[in-house]
């Protein structure tokens, strides 16, 4: 690291580790209540460990790409962070909202809505939260002695989640509007601005760990985002098709949700040209494994899974499926979760300033929990197919069809399993690298 | 070959472009004369439904418009498929409801959150869904 106040980064990514951890319990109960064992129903009830599974899976995300900011922006402008304790102020508070969101989930206190379930008092925690975060960010960019591509659409990214975060905070009395918006904030975050942090961080990572020139990197970064834009804002319409709302968004959303795996195909292809064209030969092999491995996962879970059940005429089968749970996973998982993991696995040594490169367990990390997440993927599709065709073609009920298909969460639970074993194996090695600390400072040249 | 500025363009002109399309798009879709939801028919009764279905996270296991957590039956035509008395019966049991092995929260709903709950449920189910209640067979009981 080049700057002391990098360090806060550490903390954030212990938050990461802490919150992924609780989310993948909540995943298991939720596993196997879908194969009859649902012993905890009474004080776990499945819509309660599925508003924790998934909004600790938010909240993770959200910590990790605060924890990125905080590590890559300094760099980016040269200069330490305004305020380094209203840093630390941030991250409890960012905690303990988290911690009392999810304790009042057990006690029925939510809203009800899927991935905004935090109750309204908490929103506007998360909101002054927010603003201190974007506040110290801004302000560290207002004074920085360069401004970066790179930091632009990173922090474009930032504040556009949370501007994005104000439409589903207003009350609608039709369930139909408060669906419409309520994608607001879901769509335009997972197909939209979170695309642009995750293109802000990986072209961050691309720059430190190929070396190619910045130039290059940052140019493609801007047509990348523009591609993200271009298909998925009216790309929001494949949430639109059933809900209520005019036919028009069967061919908006079909046509301009077509196009979306083409910002997460550029992506992929920008990464692995970048990788091969690059002649630096970064000792970090295992970052550079998470963040490759990110670009060409998000195409394959967010793009190609995304697109086979995108248009109206195959979607009108699928909507509210497994299906949909089988893209969600593999998406979330190579967008956001593994670029997470790729600014982690680079900023850990610079942070600690222990070079534990090419350790074994980080690599059987990285091809555990990827392998773990296929399976599961293949899991939960080969239900949702089977779903599809049982309740949708052949008209059976659907108890009977969750009975006939419970099959495949026992191999889901086993691939959950493997993939649980990889994500230990990262955990214990971002302990193993212990505490941040300022054997780690390498103070930034002129020529950087 | 693209220049960076011809880059920056691209993302600019290409975001504003579909930003302002897609807010046009809106505004049109909630037209009154495009509405596909009988909007005036929102009574008291249909809201407060919809508060009891937020406020007890019914979606976290149910789905409605095909949204929700996939683990118990859709809701959209619940009425039509199974009748007020049934709906009526799960919601007010004392017990945890679940005839098929999965347990449902028990909620022991009163008479007034109950009716609150059939008017939700009898709206919902009256909305135009571009033909979604056509295909899918446990929306509609009659379309078996």
């Amino acid at each position: 690291m080049k700057y002391k106040s990098q360090k806060v980064a550490y903390w954030f990514f212990g938050l990461c580790m802490l919150l992924f951890t609780l989310q993948i319990v909540y995943g298991f109960i939720m596993g196997f209540a879908r194969i009859g064992w649902d012993g905890l129903h009474d004080i776990i009830p499945f819509n309660t460990a599925r508003a924790v599974h998934t909004n600790l899976l938010v909240v993770w995300l959200l910590t990790g790409f605060m924890g990125a900011a905080y590590y890559i922006i300094p760099e980016e402008a040269q200069r330490e962070l305004i305020n380094v304790k209203l840093a630390y102020v941030q991250l409890i508070s960012l905690a303990v909202v988290g911690v009392v969101a999810i304790v009042g989930y057990h006690f029925n206190h939510w809203e009800g809505r899927k991935f905004l379930e935090i109750p309204r008092e908490l929103d506007y925690l998360v909101v002054v939260n927010v603003l201190l975060f974007l506040g110290l960010i801004l302000g560290t960019l207002y004074k920085a002695k360069r401004r970066t591509t790179t930091a632009l659409v990173l922090t474009m990214g930032l504040v556009f989640a949370a501007l994005l975060y104000l439409p589903g905070m207003i009350w609608f009395d039709s369930q139909v509007t408060d669906s419409f918006f309520r994608w607001w904030v879901v769509h335009l975050w997972v197909e939209g601005v979170w695309e642009l942090i995750m293109g802000g961080i990986l072209s961050y990572l691309l720059i430190k760990l190929t070396g190619v020139d910045r130039e290059v990197i940052e140019k493609w970064l801007y047509v990348i985002v523009g591609l993200t834009f271009l298909s998925g804002l009216l790309g929001t319409g494949h949430h639109y098709y059933y809900i209520g709302v005019n036919k028009i968004w069967l061919v908006v959303g079909g046509i301009f949700s077509a196009l979306e795996p083409l910002a997460f195909l550029a992506m992929a292809l920008f990464a692995v040209y970048m990788y091969r064209k690059g002649e630096k030969s970064h000792p970090n092999k295992i970052a550079l494994f998470w963040t490759v491995g990110a670009s060409i996962v998000s195409f394959i879970g967010a793009g190609l899974l995304g697109f086979a059940h995108t248009l109206p005429q195959t979607n009108i089968y699928t909507h509210g499926t497994l299906v949909t749970a089988m893209h969600g996973h593999y998406a979330f998982w190579g967008a956001y979760a593994m670029i997470v993991l790729a600014i982690i696995s680079y900023a850990l040594p610079n942070l600690t300033g222990r070079k534990r490169y090419d350790k074994t367990t980080g690599h059987m990390a990285f091809w555990f929990s990827n392998i773990g997440i296929l399976g599961m993927t293949v899991a939960f599709g080969v239900a949702g197919v089977a779903q599809v065709y049982m309740e949708r073609k052949m008209k059976m009920e659907f108890m009977k069809v969750q009975d006939e298909i419970s099959i495949h969460f026992v191999v889901l639970l086993l691939c959950a399993t493997l993939f649980t074993t990889g994500i230990v194996m990262y955990i214990v090695e971002f302990i193993k690298y212990g505490k941040a600390s300022d054997e780690g400072l390498q103070p930034a040249t002129v020529n950087e | 070959m693209l220049s960076k500025s011809q880059a920056r363009t691209f993302f600019l002109g290409g975001t504003v472009v579909t930003f302002l399309a897609f807010i046009g798009l809106t505004v049109y879709s909630f037209q009154p004369s495009n509405d596909q939801t009988n909007h005036s028919k929102i009574s008291s009764e249909v809201v407060r439904g919809k508060e009891l279905w937020e406020t007890n996270n019914c979606m976290g296991c149910h789905t409605i418009l095909g949204e929700g957590g996939y683990y118990a039956p859709e809701l959209t035509k619940v009425i039509d498929r199974r009748g007020e008395a049934y709906v009526k019966a799960v919601l007010q049991s004392p017990i945890p409801w679940g005839p098929n092995g999965r347990k449902m929260v028990k909620y022991q709903m009163n008479d007034a959150d109950t009716k609150a709950m059939i008017e939700y449920f009898k709206w919902i189910g009256q909305i135009d869904l571009n033909g979604f209640d056509r295909v899918v067979s446990p929306l509609s009981k009659e379309k078996k």
